[in-house]
């Protein structure tokens, strides 16, 4: 019984810690779907973490807060639009210098504006979002077995986190049931046929952009409203590139997404867990080693190894109305 | 692919305009400065005071300089190549452990100037080891370089802090880091050449790899600009399908431009660690691969240009943390900044001045033919 409470325990900071995942890797599927290359996911979710903490911090309003870290993250990936998309400029040098604007303006703001040490003030009540109790969830906590998965596991995340999981549903449905979907497809395999279609390019691109831009903003606000009180300098810690990780290891579709994300946060929580715990057969394993599996596992699926992840054919490459 | 852009003089094309997209860039990180509440232009003397008040002021700039030319130079190759190589920053890390090796191992026997050789070689082997595999799966297994060299940077950060944990760091030691390096592990200083222009070095660690710095600057030059090896790189950058043509081996290139890259990335590790600390610490290589990029992409991948771009982060870095002390508001992430703005506006946004300069240029040159036709007639 013992082992069954420590794995629901895994599991449960496990879908902790995937959820900004989730919601920074479907950011990711929308703009490279529509072929623009997006490495500033990082520098999105850390800026909006920041507008997220600040403002709610100011204003007292959690909601507030969300809306504040949406529109930073949507003006963000305007600029990456912008760069890529009317001045055709290189994708990824525009993320690089998105990053490092962010990294380095998040830490000189805060201070300058709340003087803690680059950090936003502690949020508590309604600046902070809430966790959510399930119905019956504490009437069924003694059911053997379903009752702790429910009412621990299932039960008593933060609202956001719900939200993530339904995106994915609802990502998969938007990008291959609608019409949008299947335009913001086209235009990352074969810009121009769309555009013998009658359809801008341009256009349909900065909507991506902007929806990309929108789940960064709740990746960020989740890691600033609801994972901790507060923004933290630099507390995206990489996560950008571990969801650009994901999104590549789940070969650019949504089901996958969710399961390479809960996989990458399994691998995390699970290596919070093991510091100092040696594993039964294999010993002690540095925890090191657990924190670079992700990018390891990433390197040897793009090798081909394990599958093959093709990206969408015109990924990166502007598009050139012929002259 | 065609240049959807009119043709601008060399003058144009090489200093106007990215001179031009720095100071967009410079004007946009003042208006972060008057955003905080601080004097633009105040900021700016304490950053020039800063990086060129005093000898040893100018001292940390080089200091700060050699390692930014060397990593500079990194990103550049690999862009002559149309290589986009973000990995320079885990080469130069993984780099160090060639360095540390070289000293722990004849430190307390040699003198510096045969460590010294040694230490070249194992940062040029380890860093060209570390670009290897991101070049061998791009040229053999199509996995996308920029993609696996981000990896890389976080895969070798984990592997570093377990080697400075685990395995390099002395029993007994708290600290994750070497020991520290005896005499013949630490470069020697350069006050002769300071002296020169009557320049006092102070404590500043401007050294012996300085020089090692332009001489690979040199090097690329040469590499680029005067070898068949050089001449298939840029064919390969300007148009792979002329160089899959002419008979140029893509995926030899490819590998051979990527350890090359990652050798002048791991060279960087020498400056500070023989030539600072004299200890491979946690960390040492602090974002300095990343400003290789800003560098390169400033000095148009050219080293006659890096060395400049490089000279300028160095002032941004020492300047920086003399911003940082009389104006405690700026910090040095204030240089993260500039960094990331010289990146967007030289590096993504490069072209944007550029059709409204080509239409400057039309019409005055429709003008002066004008004027010569009246006088003309």
């Amino acid at each position: 019984m013992d082992l069954f409470h420590t794995i629901i325990a895994i599991l449960e900071s496990t879908i902790r810690v995937s959820v900004p995942l989730i919601f920074a890797a479907l950011a990711g599927l929308f703009t490279e779907r529509a072929g623009v290359f997006d490495i500033g996911l990082e520098g999105k979710m850390l800026g909006a973490a920041f507008a997220a903490g600040a403002v709610a911090a100011v204003t007292g309003n959690v909601m507030l807060g969300l809306l504040a870290a949406v529109l930073i993250s949507v003006l963000l990936s305007l600029v990456h639009g912008y760069a890529s998309i009317t001045q055709r400029g290189s994708q990824i040098v525009s993320g690089v210098a998105i990053n490092f604007i962010v990294a380095g303006s998040t830490v000189i703001l805060g201070e300058a504006w709340f003087r803690q040490g680059g950090r936003t003030p502690a949020l508590s009540g309604d600046a902070r979002f809430q966790t959510v109790t399930l119905p019956f969830a504490d009437a069924v906590r003694d059911v053997p077995f379903l009752g702790p998965i429910y009412s621990e596991l299932l039960s008593g995340h933060f609202i956001l986190t719900y939200v993530a999981f339904a995106l994915v549903p609802f990502s998969w449905w938007i990008l291959y049931r609608t019409r949008f979907g299947l335009r913001l497809r086209a235009v990352g395999e074969n810009p121009s046929a769309v555009d013998t279609a009658g359809i801008s390019v341009i256009w349909l691109r900065y909507r991506a952009v902007i929806c990309c831009g929108i789940l960064c903003g709740f990746a960020g606000a989740y890691l600033s409203l609801a994972m901790s009180a507060g923004f933290v300098k630099g507390m995206t810690a990489g996560k950008g590139y571990i969801a650009l990780a994901a999104l590549i290891f789940a070969k650019w579709r949504p089901v996958n997404i969710m399961l390479a994300c809960l996989l990458f946060g399994f691998l995390d929580a699970f290596a919070i867990r093991l510091q100092g715990n040696p594993l039964p057969l294999i010993g002690q394993v540095p925890v090191q080693l657990m924190q670079a599996l992700p990018y390891i596992l990433t390197v040897i699926l793009l090798a081909g190894f394990i599958g093959k992840a093709i990206p969408p054919k015109a990924g990166g490459v502007p598009y050139v109305k012929e002259r | 692919m065609s240049n959807p852009y009119a043709k601008l003089p060399a003058w144009a094309e090489y200093i106007l305009i990215p001179l031009l997209n720095l100071v967009v860039a410079f004007l946009v990180a003042g208006l972060v400065v008057l955003l905080v509440g601080e004097n633009p232009l105040d900021a700016a003397y304490y950053m020039i005071t800063g990086a060129f008040g005093r000898g040893e002021y100018i001292g940390f700039t080089l200091y700060y300089a050699t390692t930014f030319i060397f990593t500079g130079l990194s990103v550049a190759v690999a862009f002559h190549a149309g290589l986009f190589n973000i990995g320079s920053e885990g080469q130069a890390y993984i780099g160090g452990i060639g360095v540390a090796l070289a000293c722990l191992w004849l430190d307390k026997t040699m003198p510096w100037f045969v460590v010294f050789p040694l230490a070249i070689i194992g940062s040029a082997a380890f860093g060209a080891m570390w670009a290897f595999l991101p070049g061998w799966l791009q040229a053999k297994r199509g996995s996308h370089v920029v993609i696996t060299t981000i990896m890389f940077n976080f895969i070798a950060s984990s592997l570093m802090v377990y080697l400075l944990t685990k395995v390099l760091k002395p029993l007994g030691q708290m600290a994750p880091q070497t020991r520290t390096f005896e005499a013949g592990g630490q470069l020697p200083k350069l006050d002769w050449l300071m002296s020169i222009f009557g320049l006092n070095l102070g404590n500043s660690p401007f050294n012996v790899s300085f020089l090692l710095a332009l001489l690979a600057a040199f090097g690329v030059w040469v590499l680029i600009w005067r070898t068949k090896l050089g001449y298939e790189m840029r064919t390969m950058g300007h148009s792979p399908s002329a160089a899959r043509y002419a008979g140029i081996g893509e995926a030899r290139i490819t590998i051979i431009v990527m350890m090359i890259s990652g050798g002048l990335a791991g060279m960087m590790a020498l400056n500070p660690i023989m030539g600072e600390q004299y200890r491979m610490q946690l960390d040492f290589v602090q974002g300095a691969g990343f400003v290789g990029i800003a560098v390169a992409l400033m000095g148009r991948s050219h080293p006659a240009g890096i060395i400049p771009a490089a000279i300028l982060f160095g002032m941004l870095y020492q300047g920086g943390a003399e911003i940082a002390f009389e104006m405690p508001a700026i910090s040095r992430d204030m240089i993260v900044i500039i960094q990331g703005l010289v990146i967007l506006f030289a590096g993504a946004l490069e072209n944007m001045f550029r059709p409204a300069i080509g239409r400057a240029f039309a019409s005055i040159g429709r003008r002066s033919v004008a004027a010569a036709q009246t006088r003309g007639a």
